[in-house]
């Protein structure tokens, strides 16, 4: 043996080049508080819509509780398809659709199936947390691509230049936004289709929060010309349907990737969770109600902090997706505002350079929240900024 | 939903909602969300407002009944002759006329089950056009004007998340 020794169980230089995340320290200190309004947290505040849950209860007493298709279930897969339908995504159940436990899972199926070491994958940012470590745990280089305030945080021609993402091979995007609420539509999303399809770039499209779109209709990357052969899509039901712990998401892509997906899925996961597809499969058939209400009470959430950010004089721009606000921090340093609101006024927020370059000076405000929260979470900033 | 439907969606869901909020939240300003209302009002759409009490925290209780009663009608009495009568009593909460099996059905509400019994022997079955009653006393109420009675499970949500 040579070299240093090291303990047996040592981590891989992989997992050790990964930080950990930038919100832990603020869960830490959060911990230790009674009467925290949190603004901080990145899911609904609804619970899964009744009969959904019924129909995973009901499963559970009928003892279904078995493996089900590595794919998932052909009943579930089915409704996918017709559901996509409403983007004008059209997906083949039996070979273009994948089930996932969770969105985030096939998110990493696809790291992990398309990314060959040294591969160079572009992530729009500020963006959610986990696509630079799934980069990097697939031994890809990431390559962030900051967005800007002044472009309402919209993924541009200009930024992927200035990044240099023509090198890249493949793209990781979110829109409806998480963290800054921002959407983008059709004509934003040609200009990178057309920069994709110029350098040969893949697209990983995240649209787990294209049900929540308050201004105008969501367009997927997928429907635009040349595109469906170069991106896969993500979706799920945790945040249109309330169901985050019920883990269930799906990767919509042509034949050939998502049986690449499905090789590193069979041999981890087997399958998404099995009482979780029952609820979908009852979701996608009865639930639509549900969302549409809850939708309805975003909606008015948002107007409601984006009027209060307004009268404390804090800039903001008009979030149009997903359950954030993405306000310019009242202090230069987002990240110690963000401390001494908590520490202050009990009032949990995350700094916007925890979702990477770009969200620096910005904080994310969720509201996933009861009305009455909000509205105490808004008075107790509105005192600790004036 | 035009704006008129989502305020009274609002006021349904919350009739203490300050002008200010109902304003921030229909993204309007206060004084057209008050010339709403007070439209609203006087066409008689909304007709009221109150709280929502879970009964058992009452002190006295209040006894509550739900009455049916099947009534004759003749050439001079209508079904809203007769609720018109019916209506005025205070002890009657609400008041229906419903498909099936009976007629009206009452919700009294009362301070003892002898103050119920004795509106009902005194008051409903004397009406000429009244033929029957049937009282049902409330035993124990789990939802009411879409509020549950149990203790909030709160929010069991992280204080962080992605």
């Amino acid at each position: 043996m040579t070299g240093e020794e090291t303990a047996p169980l040592t981590p891989s230089d992989r997992v050790a080049s990964v930080p950990e995340s930038g919100i832990r320290k603020f869960f830490e200190v959060a911990a230790e508080m009674d009467d925290v309004v949190s603004l901080g947290v990145g899911e609904p505040d609804f619970a899964t819509p009744y009969r959904a849950r019924e129909a995973a209860i009901d499963s559970l007493q009928r003892g279904r509780t078995s493996y089900t298709a590595n794919r998932g279930m052909a009943e579930l897969r089915e409704r996918i398809a017709d559901h996509v339908t409403r983007y004008d995504l059209e997906y083949d159940p039996t070979s273009e659709i994948l089930v996932t436990a969770g969105a985030s899972e096939a998110i990493d199926l696809a790291f992990r199936a398309l990314v060959d070491p040294g591969d160079t994958v572009a992530i729009a940012q500020p963006s959610y947390v986990s696509y630079e470590p799934g980069v990097r745990f697939a031994d890809g280089e990431p390559l962030p691509v900051p967005t800007r305030a002044e472009d309402r945080f919209v993924l541009t021609r200009e930024a992927l230049e200035r990044a240099g993402a023509e090198e890249a091979d493949l793209l990781v995007y979110c829109y409806p936004n998480n963290p800054t609420g921002a959407t983008m539509d059709e004509e934003q999303l040609r200009e990178v289709a057309a920069f994709c399809r110029a350098h040969d770039i893949g697209v990983l499209a995240d649209e787990i929060y294209a049900a929540l779109t308050y201004e105008g209709e969501h367009t997927s990357i997928a429907t635009l010309p040349e595109m469906r052969e170069r991106t896969v899509v993500f979706n799920g039901f945790s945040k249109a349907y309330a169901m985050t712990g019920l883990r269930l998401g799906y990767a919509l892509a042509p034949p050939d990737v998502v049986e690449a997906l499905n090789r590193v899925h069979q041999y981890t996961m087997l399958s998404a969770p099995t009482t979780a597809q029952y609820a979908a499969i009852e979701a996608l058939d009865n639930c639509e109600p549900d969302v549409t209400e809850m939708r309805t009470q975003y909606d008015r959430r948002r107007n409601f902090v984006l009027a209060r950010l307004d009268e404390m004089g804090i800039d903001c721009f008009e979030a149009t997706g997903a359950f954030y606000v993405f306000p310019e921090s009242p202090w230069p340093d987002a990240g110690e505002f963000a401390e001494a609101l908590l520490e202050s006024e009990q009032v949990a927020v995350v700094p916007g350079d925890a979702f990477g370059d770009g969200g620096e000076g910005h904080l994310r405000m969720s509201y996933a929240s009861s009305l009455d929260d909000l509205r105490t979470a808004m008075s107790r900033l509105e005192r600790f900024i004036t | 939903m035009d704006e008129r439907a989502e305020l009274l969606d609002l006021l349904r869901e919350n009739a203490r909602y300050t002008t200010a909020d109902l304003a921030r939240m229909l993204g309007t300003d206060e004084a057209a969300v008050e010339e709403a209302i007070a439209a609203l009002e006087a066409e008689g759409v909304v007709v009221g407002y109150r709280a929502v009490v879970d009964p058992t925290k009452l002190e006295p209780e209040p006894v509550r009944a739900h009455v049916e009663c099947n009534v004759t009608l003749d050439r001079e009495t209508s079904y809203a002759d007769i609720a018109d009568r019916l209506a005025g009593f205070p002890e009657v909460e609400s008041l229906s006329l419903m498909s099936g099996d009976y007629d009206f059905a009452l919700e009294i509400e009362a301070d003892s089950m002898g103050e119920v019994s004795r509106f009902v022997s005194e008051k409903v079955a004397p009406l000429p056009e009244i033929t029957q009653t049937v009282t049902h006393y409330v035993m124990e109420t789990y939802k009411t004007a879409g509020h549950r009675f149990e203790d909030g499970d709160g929010d069991d949500r992280l204080t962080y998340s992605p």
